[in-house]
């Protein structure tokens, strides 16, 4: 969800693009990072663990804890977090290690 | 090809920043190194207004503080930003290297200020692992920079100052905050944080904890519990939340990877956070050239932050042989600046702490 009225800070948005996640067309703001797209459009669970195969999603949002690693065009172990998004980016849930494709 | 420069700042937060100002006025040829979208580090996100006095900037929102170090350091053709660039190892000989992007470069500086910053604290409890429980700073990230909420009805963990901040501006971007619950038997942060969240009908729970995060794939609630002297759950006193987040405030722990790499001495103190390095007083490692400044350096605060940065990157610049008028002079003031930062009883710690470090001669 996006903040519609805050008593402070004013968002400045720029320009609003398409991107896919697991396939679905979804919108952000070019240049934000993704996790903040994904999170505007309710989507929580960015990757599966190892071993257990357990739901995790984002945890520091500043590149350091590896908790919000995901497929972006391709790429596995993408720090979603600080990753800006850009128009059409193929973004992907993790499972496991990733694997390129 | 290797850059070859007299300073790498690595970190571009208040310390980070703050040193390169300091090392740059004197001439000193400076490259930083921030691995965000914008550097600023933690400032960026930070709406509240400052304490202090005006060399930390009293008065004014840390996210501003953020934009006019940024607008005083471009002003500076010496000083240069590599953002969204991490630093991922240092090895012997000196050479740091970088990554931005798919491009890997290395840096061969002279003198290395580190201002990595802390990262948020974990605690142990049934599915902490599941995606809505957030690090608090994360939750402040995503509201404050990029407009976005993740939640509805979030729970607290911690009343420290991050804590009772975070929860007040949850409630300004329109999310409910159930509870702040604590660990301890009394709030942590500043009586002027407590009060806003609590006129604003948040309740404050000293001498909880949180046992679990219910939820399958994510939170959907969360199970508090009363605690004993010893920390221990009091059964029977349980009691579930209907929450979609739980955001962790339970303290940080200084970054210090590169520190270790680079050789500097490091020791455990409690008191500053955990594993921080041996520094003197001009924040020098046992690692020759190298300094830290900031949270790396111990947890504290933003003001302390930018005072120790000052006084890194002014050593650093004197030691590269800059000539800087009334060296120990200023040195001086920076250092009354910090204790008088440190003189409420918030300091207490932080002086226990340092007078530990102390101990431990360089």
């Amino acid at each position: 969800m996006r903040i519609k009225k805050h008593p402070i800070l004013e968002f400045k948005h720029t320009r609003l693009v398409p991107f896919t996640f697991d396939g679905k067309t979804l919108y952000g703001y070019e240049g934000e990072p993704i996790i903040a797209a994904l999170h505007d459009n309710g989507v929580r669970v960015l990757r599966t663990s190892l071993k257990l195969n357990r739901p995790r999603g984002l945890f520091c949002a500043i590149g350091h804890c590896a908790s919000c690693f995901m497929i972006v065009n391709g790429k596995p172990n993408t720090r979603v977090c600080i990753e800006p998004l850009r128009e059409g980016d193929v973004i992907e849930t993790q499972h496991g290690k990733g694997e390129f494709k | 090809m290797i850059e070859e420069i007299e300073l790498l700042v690595i970190g571009g937060g208040p310390a980070g920043l703050t040193s390169a100002l300091h090392a740059g006025r004197y001439g000193t040829e400076t490259a930083i190194v921030d691995d965000a979208i914008r550097p600023g580090g933690q400032l960026i996100k930070q709406t509240h207004k400052f304490f202090g006095s005006k060399m930390e900037y009293a008065g004014t929102r840390g996210f501003q503080i953020a934009e006019l170090l940024l607008k005083e350091l471009s002003k500076f053709n010496n000083v240069k930003i590599y953002d969204r660039t991490t630093a991922t190892g240092y090895y012997e000989d000196g050479v740091i290297t970088c990554l931005r992007g798919e491009k890997y470069f290395k840096i061969k500086p002279k003198r290395v200020i580190i201002a990595t910053g802390a990262f948020e604290r974990m605690i142990p409890f049934v599915g902490n692992d599941l995606p809505g429980v957030y690090g608090a700073g994360a939750v402040q990230t995503v509201m404050n920079l990029y407009g976005v909420v993740p939640a509805k009805r979030a729970l607290m963990v911690g009343a420290g100052n991050i804590g009772l901040i975070i929860s007040y501006q949850l409630l300004q971007a329109g999310v409910e905050v159930v509870a702040i619950i604590e660990g301890m038997d009394k709030i942590g942060g500043y009586q002027v944080h407590s009060s806003k969240v609590r006129r604003m009908g948040v309740p404050i729970l000293t001498r909880h904890t949180i046992i679990e995060a219910v939820g399958e794939r994510e939170v959907e609630g969360a199970i508090i519990s009363k605690i004993d002297e010893n920390w221990r759950p009091i059964p029977g006193t349980e009691k579930r939340l209907d929450v979609d987040t739980i955001c962790l405030a339970v303290g940080l722990s200084p970054t210090i990877d590169i520190l270790r790499q680079a050789g500097a001495k490091i020791v455990y103190i409690p008191e500053l956070g955990g594993d921080v390095a041996i520094r003197d007083e001009f924040m020098e490692t046992t690692a020759k050239g190298i300094y830290v400044a900031g949270d790396t350096a111990g947890i504290e605060e933003a003001s302390s932050a930018i005072i120790e940065g000052a006084i890194a990157g002014i050593s650093a610049a004197k030691s590269l042989g800059k000539s800087i008028p009334d060296f120990e002079k200023q040195i001086a003031k920076l250092r009354e600046e910090l204790n008088n930062l440190r003189a409420g009883p918030f300091g207490e710690k932080i002086k226990q702490g340092l007078e530990k470090l102390s101990r431990f001669s360089i």
